[in-house]
């Protein structure tokens, strides 16, 4: 047997041919015949269709055009409801909704025929905001323009107000953000009657196309053929809306008789019409005892979904989860809403819905603790959830769990005592025009895969297959985009197997190969995917033992032969594994209440920053990432997992402001969209603990993709209240919002 | 792509003189294309209005560093690495060095031109501030002759200048001797790098031996609809030693001269508050 790859930072499996040039995506696919497929798209927020035109000076008769009549099945994008359509043809409800597509062999022509479409809307009053959207000033979406509302209720909140010696209150708010993967949304589609339907493109999630396709096309699943192609990035943004240009890419190539079609966005058309992070607005009302002890927590969460319901039932879900955090309270209760407005579609971005509820949450336990005169660390010490208590929703904690053990490690490595001396200090005497400097945590937890049943309702399988050379390919439907599923899954399976790692690839997502291993999504893919490709793996080995193959104990070259005189004697080694919820889950969907997720990372993350009072711009100086994720199976991708989701989140809190004009984003362009670059972000120092999850793969992993995104935003204004003695309390804070703060209280 | 590419026409000139002829048979259907730094971002949006472009990157009569006793003449296609690598400007034309650094990323001081950072006449270009405290001024070339002109005239509104549609913009020309000219240079832009300026803000002064200020220079960027030299700011700073009553009294006047806006970057308040923090900066620190 060889030594353990998992724990070691081998070569990502596809890395070399990215740093070569020789990785495909799918702008690099060309196709005989081909055309290229454009969208014309709302200029309005809402409003009825009155005409659509087509102007002088283009070819007309030489395009494809379609429009909601040639939608052969389902004019809807099938998700969890089917009120967004393909295109609209009655009502458009956001600006840059596409109402017809076009496609030719001239990408040239084809933007100038794209312009000379005038589509004539009767506008209807609109609404922009979550607050208008609860106040109902135009009742867009439903009866209500409530998309989904949740209620966690533990223990009796109403009988805590009375004994509590002190009650704190809260709002709290986050802006939208944009994903900004480098790869911008693109497909290619064949499709007509005969063949049925082809989409390729980037995308995290090929069983949600090709769910999307059946429906649009009204065909049975063996005709409808998704493919992922290499994909420059996702952070969720390519969750869901694939769908919704795989789908126009398909009906465009269908009406021109199954001539390939290529969409690929631009990135000014991927920042205005793609989704977005949800815009949030939490309120909170917490209840203490004078010694510091959480008694009870009400917490009011609203996210603004934008104009369809699209994902945002389950992002406010996990919003809502995440939003009383990793502490011990015996009374709380959650009430959230997710709201209608006409923008487009707020969607799937790395978090979903956790960033937001736990912004709040943290700069809420620094202000409860301000009041009760501890200081944020003790106050948080005396309310750390520990094993064998319960979250929100009841879930027991059934693994250890040391929060204190992490801040003081986050501690340590920062010298954060010495640091919040020092800097309150130094602050008092800086003058008019000078930088003053903070530091400040934020502690937090963050669940690994579907919330609640979903992950038994997925019921994801994973196939390995073995040829008669012995190598071995996982079949799943996870996607690679860019994270490392390639290079971990190769890891765990060839750890299970004993085999040298190069013995182990992965096939390529393509859904007429490979089982439906569920979407790539909610830090899933390693704790519950890559626990399915440890016994799919395990599963080929079982067969060649139970075939008389192979000895307990073996080599390299004893397996390459048990696997030749299997594939001579039975045809194809295949095993495949189906998701199995661990014994003793429970979880009750309509109380809320139960086992949440199958585990949770644990984290404390540490800001350092300076404020520059000339210019109001905040440098965040130091960073420090604690986190305990169970087995860390590579510690290269893992580390750069928490570093660039700690980027993501720095942009989010200081940087990264979607600018509105009438429910169209403005500043769509990465000119006037800030984001970080290199030089603005502080060093991001990483540190892992480890404990095994006992139903996580390789030794127990959890899952890290999506926790990196929750501590940064608190984290970073809990220090610049240090630094300002302002308490800021939205998201993005921008220069020109913290110069607002500061003259509103000197 | 957002460009129809079959509308536009680029020509490559083979001299400076055929240039200017086509440009003076043909007047306003030929402009110049430099860098194409500014010229392709409007094109990939499918936003640049005009289709006929001369390329002048090749005219040496364009390119080039001089210097004389009395000026550093800079040609029109100067780039910001050009600039970078010249250590006698850097010295004696620190602003110009440090509105340099701070521009674009490493491809856009390669390919970017100081000539393109004028014309293009955006008011948030990052240059020209430092160009007005150096008092610069510019060499205008038609079939017709060649004018100079001082740059603080240049810019007579939004996108609107002094240039007639027959003419390049052939060299920038800075006196010398700024040798004791205190200066300071600070771009605000969120971001460390790749940022389009909130405020741009250049200043140079010289304190006479009685602490008093001789000569006072105030050159501003994304506070107008035109970069802009502070005036009236510079009268009342004229003369006075920089002290807390002085500095009070430019803040105001230069809050009351520039006339900054609301846009997607930024807001006009917060423009005006910074400029005038700047600006106490600058005058603190002069003393030091
Ligand atoms: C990614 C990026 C970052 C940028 N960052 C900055 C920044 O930080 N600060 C900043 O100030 N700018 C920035 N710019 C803008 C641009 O790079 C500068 O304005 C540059 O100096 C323009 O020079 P150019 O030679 O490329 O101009 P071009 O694009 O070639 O021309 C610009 C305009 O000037 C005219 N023109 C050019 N040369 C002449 C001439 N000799 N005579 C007459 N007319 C002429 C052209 O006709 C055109 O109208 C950035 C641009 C990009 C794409």
């Amino acid at each position: 047997m060889l030594t353990e790859i998992v724990g070691k930072p081998v070569p990502r499996k596809e890395g070399r041919s990215k740093v070569t040039g020789a990785a495909r995506y799918v702008d690099d696919l060309r196709m005989p015949g081909m055309l290229y497929g454009a969208t014309v798209r709302s200029p309005v927020a809402r409003g009825r269709i009155r005409s659509v035109t087509f102007g002088e000076g283009v070819p007309w008769d030489e395009f494809v055009v379609v429009t909601a009549k040639d939608i052969p099945g389902e004019n809807a994008v099938a998700l969890i409801l089917l009120d967004q359509p393909y295109l609209a043809s009655e009502f458009v409800n956001h600006a840059e909704e596409p109402i017809l597509l076009l496609a030719h062999a001239d990408k040239q022509l084809l933007e100038r025929a794209r312009r000379a479409v005038h589509v004539d809307i009767e506008p209807l009053p609109a609404v922009f905001t979550l607050a208008d959207s609860l106040a109902r000033t135009q009742t867009i979406w439903g009866e209500d323009n409530i998309f989904k509302s949740y209620l966690v209720d533990k223990g009796n909140v109403d009988e805590v107000w009375a004994q509590a010696d002190l009650v704190v209150e809260g709002e709290y708010s986050t802006g939208a953000q944009e994903q900004l993967y480098i790869e911008t949304n693109g497909v290619i589609a064949v499709a007509n009657a005969e063949e049925g339907v082809t989409v390729w493109g980037s995308m995290q999630c090929p069983y949600y196309v090709h769910k999307a396709l059946l429906k649009l096309f009204a065909l049975p699943p063996e005709r409808v053929r998704v493919v992922q192609c290499e994909t420059g990035g996702g952070f969720g943004g390519k969750e869901e809306y694939p769908s919704m240009i795989g789908g126009h890419a398909a009906l465009l190539s269908w009406k021109a008789g199954g001539r390939p079609v290529k969409i690929i966005y631009d990135r000014a058309e991927d920042m205005v019409a793609t989704t977005k992070r949800h815009p949030s607005l939490t309120r909170h009302r917490t209840a203490v005892s004078r010694d510091g002890r959480l008694l009870g927590m009400e917490i009011e969460f609203v996210v603004d979904g934008g104009a369809y319901a699209t994902l945002s039932a389950v992002v406010l879900s996990r919003g809502t989860i995440h939003a009383a955090g990793p502490y011990n309270c015996p009374n709380v209760r959650i009430r959230s809403r997710a709201v209608a407005t006409n923008v487009p579609p707020h969607g799937a971005f790395r978090g979903f819905g956790a960033p937001q509820s736990i912004f709040a949450l943290e700069r809420q336990m620094d202000k409860v603790a301000a009041a009760v005169g501890l200081s944020p660390a003790e106050f948080r010490r005396r309310n750390f959830i520990r094993q064998g208590e319960t979250t929100a929703t009841g879930q027991v904690i059934r693994e250890p769990v040391d929060m204190a053990g992490l801040l003081d490690r986050a501690f340590e490595l920062t010298d954060y005592q010495a640091k919040r001396e020092r800097f309150a200090r130094e602050n008092a005497a800086v003058g008019a025009g000078g930088v003053k400097r903070g530091i400040g945590f934020a502690s937090f937890m963050h669940g690994a895969g579907f919330t609640g049943s979903g992950e038994d309702y997925l019921k994801s399988i994973v196939g390995a297959e073995a040829d008669a050379s012995g190598r071995v390919r996982i079949l799943a439907a996870s996607t690679e985009i860019g994270q490392g599923t390639n290079t971990i899954f190769a890891q765990i399976a060839s750890d299970a197997l004993g085999l040298n790692y190069d013995l182990v690839e992965m096939a390529q997502p393509d859904t007429g190969n490979v089982p439906d291993s569920g979407p790539t999504v909610a830090s899933r893919t390693c704790m519950i995917v890559g626990r399915l490709v440890e016994s799919a793996a395990l599963g080929l080995r079982q067969t060649l033992q139970g075939a008389g193959l192979l000895a307990d104990e073996y080599t390299e070259g004893d397996w390459r032969e048990a696997c030749r005189q299997y594939v001579e004697r039975y045809g194809a080694l295949k095993s495949f594994s189906q998701y199995k919820p661990p014994p003793g889950v429970r979880w009750d969907d309509e109380k809320y209440e139960g086992d949440a997720y199958g585990a949770f990372a644990w984290a404390v993350y540490v800001a350092e920053v300076s404020v520059d009072t000339l210019t109001y711009e905040t440098r965040v100086d130091d960073f420090v990432a604690v986190q305990e994720v169970g087995k860390v199976v590579h510690p290269i991708l893992a580390a750069g997992q928490i570093e660039g989701g700690v980027a993501q989140a720095i942009g989010f809190t200081l940087y990264e402001n979607v600018v509105w004009q009438d429910g169209r984003m403005v500043n769509n362009g990465m000119t006037n969209y800030v984001m970080p670059t290199s030089v603005d972000l502080p060093p991001i120092r990483v540190h892992f603990e480890e404990q095994p999850y006992e139903y996580g793969p390789a030794g127990g992993a959890k899952g890290i993709g999506e926790l990196p995104m929750d501590g940064g935003a608190p984290a970073i204004l809990n220090a610049i209240e240090q630094a300002t003695g302002v308490s800021f309390t939205h998201v993005p804070l921008m220069p020109e919002a913290l110069m607002r703060g500061l003259s509103e209280t000197t | 792509m957002r460009a129809y590419l079959p509308d536009y026409n680029l020509r490559a000139p083979r001299s400076l003189a055929d240039a200017l002829d086509l440009m003076a048979r043909e007047p306003g259907v030929w402009r110049a294309f430099a860098g194409g730094t500014d010229l392709m971002v409007l094109l990939e949006f499918g936003a640049l209005q005009h289709k006929n472009f001369l390329s002048i990157r090749h005219l040496p009569e364009l390119r080039g560093i001089e210097i004389t006793p009395e000026h550093v003449t800079l040609g029109a296609l100067t780039t910001y690495t050009h600039i970078q690598r010249d250590a006698d400007v850097r010295r004696e034309f620190p602003l110009l060095g440090a509105a340099g650094r701070e521009t674009g990323g490493i491809a856009i001081q390669n390919r970017g031109t100081l000539g393109g950072n004028v014309v293009n006449a955006s008011p948030a270009a990052d240059s020209p501030p430092a160009l007005l405290v150096y008092d610069a001024q510019l060499e205008l070339v038609s079939a017709s002759g060649a004018r100079w002109i001082d740059y603080r005239n240049f810019h007579t509104g939004y996108k609107q200048m002094d240039m007639r549609p027959d003419e390049l913009l052939r060299r920038i020309r800075l006196p010398r001797a700024t040798g004791d000219l205190k200066t300071y240079y600070r771009k605000v832009g969120t971001r460390k790098a790749q940022a389009i300026s909130k405020i741009c803000f250049a200043a140079g002064a010289r304190l006479a031996s009685d602490g008093r200020i001789k000569d006072a220079r105030l050159g501003l960027g994304s506070v107008a609809p035109t970069v802009l030299r502070c005036a009236r700011t510079e009268d009342v700073l004229r003369d006075r030693t920089p002290d807390e009553a002085t500095i009070k009294a430019a803040c105001a006047m230069l809050v009351e001269e520039i006339a900054p806006i609301d846009d997607m970057r930024s807001t006009a308040q917060y423009r005006a508050r910074v400029a005038a923090n700047l600006l106490a900066d600058f005058l603190v620190n002069l003393k030091k």
